[in-house]
């Protein structure tokens, strides 16, 4: 096995674990701490791909904003272990159907891609000068319309934290 | 490949890992000496005077102290957040300087050596990835401790970091359409023949600037441990060297921010006249390692001076600063620059 | 050469060793160097001397979620922005027009927030004072009131 592979799979083993760890752990603050782990693997997993900018990216945005979100919401709503409200089972089967759906959309997703282009360190398409390229010259209406989304995320939580 | 690095290599970066830390470590203890004598001057005393000639030895004797304190660890607290959090704080705040160029290469044993221990092309994100981490070093640390005054100092100390740490990126976004280039070794080498980025970028760098005096934590916007209201804020329950590395690491930040600044917008190592000097090409690394040193002493000075200076701010108006001027600022100032930009390169 | 950019990348396991090592030393040394006690209060929370009341897990206001939240978004924005940042030279005024449509709506989104006042931390001055001269103006209404009908 190639240096990058042995990698792979240590990255990989440390990813499923604290995965797992995110579900299991009892202290929410834990289970934050672990999924932080997993996208540090993650990140292992873009730089082993040669794809620098993505890997610093998702450290910032997955590991350094949307999980401080994560810790805040913790802290401001106090969940505790044993603070959790028990769900009903009409609240657990829609948990069930909206997670199914999401496999089965990443599994639809994942089996027609083109897994040739993910030899390991082959590519620059992580590279950012491409990648502005890319997105200002091919994808500029996806662009725009991702500030859209933005915009609406950013009413709902308006329209959550303002109410009363 | 990585089976291909060569012993040397290895030994080499291993002495620079050290040299460095060792640097970082010991102008931050000796920064708390300066802003103690500092702070003396400007208050009209005389500052720590007791352990040797001036007070010289006084920052060891305060860090060895750190070390024969004890360690208390409240009741209710999470053990193990108890001790992780501060660990974070430190070792986010020591691995920043992992991609800063300190000096240009030297030529030493038949080799080049270069003075910086990793040069990617992602430098400045890498920095501001680290730094984005350092937060959870204050948020861990202070749930933990279940202390109401820690709770409350790490709220307000988590919205101060994260809303500045904004203003901070979109203010650097201007400076990134100037030099086309994420690795702060070009930029620096890109400053080596034209002039410094402060006179393209000043708007920028004056919000950069009030963006790390409050990324540090550092009066006049040390609202996160506000101790006429909050006690010490997310470190009231700590001692010994947990809260040491607390102190420690917010002198580290004040350093490599320092650093930063100087790489970005004073040209890191180059100094005016360099090219003209005719001596060999280590003592001008040597020199550049000097003048960039220099250079960051101004910033640490500067840093001192208005803690001494500035009173604190009080928190909406902390807020109001952040949201309501930073942000909007930068934003202009960057589509300005972009503008700018294009009508020149066309 | 299936991986140009290792070479670059393995000094940061170094540094993040040696990093670790220096840490985890000094938390170490400093356990079993400091000296140890144990009293009725040693492991009290502190609270500037006064005994502790309810629990330290307080509920806040929703501004700081709303913070977060803006934070996250302008973040992600703002990785958008850089992308094109660097690559401004290349794609020119064409880019530059979908970035100002880009930062267009990041504006609106700023000003929608400062006009509904999710940025306004602190009690509102203004407000509280609009208040009670409308609370002192209806209790002069209703003394008039309470006149006309003695």
């Amino acid at each position: 096995m190639s240096l990058p592979t042995i990698l792979f799979w240590i990255l990989a083993v440390i990813s499923i674990l604290s995965a797992i760890g995110v579900v299991v752990a009892k202290n929410p603050v834990h289970s934050v701490l672990l999924l932080i782990v997993t996208f540090f693997t993650i990140t292992g997993f873009y730089i082993l791909l040669n794809a620098q900018f993505l890997a610093v990216v998702h450290i910032i945005v997955y590991a350094g904003a949307i999980m401080v979100l994560f810790l805040f919401v913790i802290m401001l709503m106090n969940l505790n272990a044993s603070g959790e409200p028990q769900k009903n089972n009409l609240v657990k089967f829609a948990g069930v159907v909206a997670g199914g759906l999401l496999l089965i959309v990443l599994v639809a997703a994942l089996k027609k891609a083109d897994t040739g282009m993910l030899i390991q360190g082959s590519t620059n398409i992580g590279l950012i000068q491409n990648l502005g390229k890319v997105l200002f010259k091919d994808f500029v209406l996806p662009f725009e319309v991702s500030s859209i989304l933005f915009l609406s995320a950013m009413i709902g939580a308006i329209v959550i934290g303002k109410k009363d | 490949m990585l089976l291909e690095i060569s012993a040397f290599l290895v030994l080499e970066k291993l002495i620079l890992v050290a040299i460095i830390l060792g640097i970082s470590l010991f102008i931050a203890m000796y920064s708390t000496y300066a802003e103690r004598k500092l702070a003396a001057f400007i208050q009209d005393r005389r500052g720590p005077n007791r352990a040797g000639i001036f007070g010289i030895l006084q920052p060891l004797a305060d860090g060895g102290k750190l070390f024969f304190k004890e360690e208390i660890i409240p009741e209710y607290a999470n053990k193990f957040l108890f001790i992780l959090g501060p660990a974070i704080f430190m070792i986010t705040a020591c691995m920043t300087s992992a991609v800063i160029p300190w000096g240009s290469t030297l030529h030493i044993f038949g080799k080049d050596i270069s003075l910086q221990v990793a040069d990617v092309n992602i430098g400045i994100l890498y920095i501001f990835g680290v730094v984005s981490l350092g937060v959870y070093g204050i948020m861990v640390g202070g749930w933990a401790s279940n202390n109401k005054y820690s709770l409350l100092g790490t709220i307000r100390a988590a919205s101060q970091i994260i809303s500045y740490e904004l203003a901070m990126g979109l203010s650097l976004i201007a400076l990134l359409m100037i030099t086309g280039s994420l690795s702060l070794k070009d930029i620096v080498e890109q400053q080596s023949h034209g002039v410094w980025y402060i006179v393209y970028q000043p708007i920028g760098f004056l919000i950069f600037l009030v963006c790390a005096f409050a990324e540090c934590n550092r009066t006049p916007f040390d609202l996160a441990e506000c101790d006429s209201e909050l006690v010490m804020g997310f470190h009231t329950e700590y001692s010994s060297m947990k809260l040491g590395f607390y102190l420690f690491a917010e002198y580290i930040n004040m350093f490599i921010s320092s650093a930063v600044m100087v790489t970005l917008y004073f040209g890191g190592y180059n100094f005016p006249g360099m090219h003209s000097l005719h001596v060999s090409p280590n003592t001008l690394t040597i020199l550049g390692v000097i003048a960039f040193f220099v250079k960051i002493f101004i910033f640490l000075f500067f840093f001192i001076w208005v803690r001494w200076t500035v009173p604190r701010f009080r928190y909406d108006q902390l807020m109001k600063l952040g949201w309501k001027m930073l942000i909007p600022l930068a934003i202009l100032n960057l589509l300005i620059t972009g503008a700018l930009m294009l009508y020149l390169h066309h | 050469m299936p991986s140009p950019s290792y070479p670059t990348l393995w000094p940061f396991l170094i540094y993040g060793i040696l990093v670790l090592l220096l840490a985890g030393g000094m938390l170490f040394i400093s356990h079993f160097l400091g000296e140890r006690h144990q009293e009725k209060e040693t492991d009290e929370v502190y609270e500037a001397g006064i005994e502790a009341t309810g629990t330290a897990r307080l509920l806040f206001p929703v501004h700081f979620y709303l913070i977060a939240m803006f934070f996250v978004i302008f973040d992600l924005e703002a990785v958008f922005i850089i992308s094109w940042a660097i690559a401004i030279r290349d794609v020119g005024w064409g880019g530059y027009l979908a970035v100002v449509i880009f930062v267009a709506i990041l504006v609106a989104v700023l000003i929608y927030e400062w006009r509904i006042g999710a940025l306004n931390f602190g009690p509102q001055g203004k407000k509280i004072l609009r208040a009670y001269r409308h609370k002192i103006k209806g209790v002069n209404h209703n003394e008039v009131v309470d006149k006309q009908n003695n």
